[in-house]
């Protein structure tokens, strides 16, 4: 192999690398607490409303988790401008993709969260006289929220790793930034160096920090 | 809406790629990563840990991110590949270590009795496991791994970015002559929806087809 590394250009645009990473953990935190609104008020929507409502939450759940990401940042940052008449930057309709994203897939964890609540704990809450709405609030979403812990730790990796392709759209996060320096300095393999353990070693950094606070509040069996 | 109609042979032709780009990586990442995950299993500490390295460090990495390294980092490196090969190459990669979890995980739902009864009627490694094991595993096998096909077919669209033309960069290509997004994004959001949409189906019936042999 006839290459020589050279890390010079890479230090000296270390930054976009380093701001690349802090926006990616931005943007898959607000997508994320977003996400997770849109995800608890459907999850109710689809546990306690009728047939019709349900319906409108599965054709969101379903159109939204069987087409390609990519399509979705595509669709929200060119399709839907050129129709609305209306501009937005990048990182908001980027933000608005992936909270509707993760939106669809929190769903379905918050609905399953909601039918492990065991039945006799709401049994209980109307045996003390809770109305419908304070066994809501004190009884079934602090234990669903206790039981999906583990899945919302999941999502919120791989949002982080979705994030990546917000670079398409000239978001400038980790992925873009990596770009911009392979396009501008052509140390190609160093850049993949640098960057491979940056997303290695937040993603797991992540994962251990996450599992000790399930290890805290989580309860249930992980499925 | 009439540019979307006249365009549609265009998107075919992007479809037809997208399904053999799909059908390439299912098929590579499924023999390769099912021999990887028997290996993960059974293997010795020295077969087991270069493959439990090789899952947790692809599955931490985007896509993207080995998409790209497949098509700009490698020729760097003195391999060449054109844009269809680098983009089979980096979701293969990416796949095989999810058929390998999933591999290792319907193996382990087999209770081990299951193993030490056939070591115990005397039948060889192979035999215990294309005998017993599989044929148990393969209902907790399915579902799953339908549903990273559908993974498959969907994360497929990202090969568009390195110039391979699939559905998706038909679709930008229509859409660069004529200037109307949301009727082409539309018709390609529906064609991938009805590709995932079928498979993911098929994997639910399947788990509910199986569910009788939860214990």
């Amino acid at each position: 192999m006839d290459y020589h590394f050279n890390f010079t250009y890479i230090w000296r645009h270390f930054d976009r690398l380093a701001n690349g990473l802090v926006l990616s953990l931005e943007l898959a935190l607000i997508s994320i607490l977003i996400g997770m609104v849109i995800g608890l008020t459907l999850a109710l929507v689809h546990t306690d409303m009728g047939w019709k409502a349900r319906a409108l939450v599965a054709v969101y759940v379903e159109s939204l988790r069987n087409v390609p990401l990519l399509l979705l940042v595509y669709l929200v940052f060119y399709g839907v401008p050129s129709i609305g008449g209306f501009e937005y930057s990048a990182e908001t309709s980027f933000v608005i993709t992936l909270s509707l994203y993760s939106g669809a897939y929190l769903v379905e964890v918050f609905r399953s969260g909601l039918d492990a609540v065991p039945a006799g704990l709401i049994e209980a809450g109307k045996a003390i006289g809770l109305t419908p709405w304070q066994r809501l609030v004190h009884v079934r979403i602090p234990t669903m929220f206790r039981i999906s812990l583990p899945s919302l730790s999941n999502t919120y990796i791989s949002l982080f790793k979705d994030t990546s392709i917000a670079s398409v759209i000239a978001v400038p996060e980790l992925t873009y930034g990596a770009q911009w320096i392979n396009f501008n300095t052509f140390r190609i393999i160093e850049v993949y160096i640098v960057i491979t353990p940056m997303y290695l070693v937040t993603g797991y950094a992540i994962l251990i920090g996450l599992r000790q606070i399930e290890n805290r509040f989580a309860i249930g069996v992980r499925s | 809406m009439k540019a979307a109609f006249e365009s549609l042979p265009f998107l075919v032709d992007g479809l037809l790629v997208t399904l053999q780009i799909t059908a390439i990586v299912v098929l590579i990442s499924l023999v390769i990563g099912v021999a990887m995950g028997v290996a993960l299993t059974y293997g010795s500490a020295w077969i087991r840990w270069p493959v439990r390295i090789y899952s947790d460090f692809i599955r931490g990495i985007p896509v993207l991110v080995l998409i790209f390294f497949a098509y700009y980092g490698l020729p760097a490196m003195g391999l060449n590949l054109d844009s269809f090969t680098a983009a089979v190459v980096a979701l293969t990669a990416f796949k095989i270590s999810h058929v390998i979890e999933t591999t290792r995980g319907a193996i382990q739902s087999i209770h081990h009795g299951q193993m030490e009864a056939a070591k115990a009627i005397g039948l060889p490694f192979w035999q215990r496991l294309f005998s017993v094991i599989f044929p148990q595993a393969v209902r907790r096998f399915l579902p799953p791994w339908i549903n990273t096909v559908a993974d498959a077919a969907k994360g497929s669209a990202l090969v568009s970015l390195i110039g391979v033309v699939d559905l998706m960069l038909a679709m930008q290509k229509v859409i660069g002559r004529t200037f109307e997004p949301m009727p082409i994004y539309i018709a390609g959001a529906i064609i991938y929806f009805l590709i995932n949409y079928s498979l993911s189906t098929t994997s639910r019936r399947m788990e509910s087809r199986f569910s009788y042999i939860r214990e």
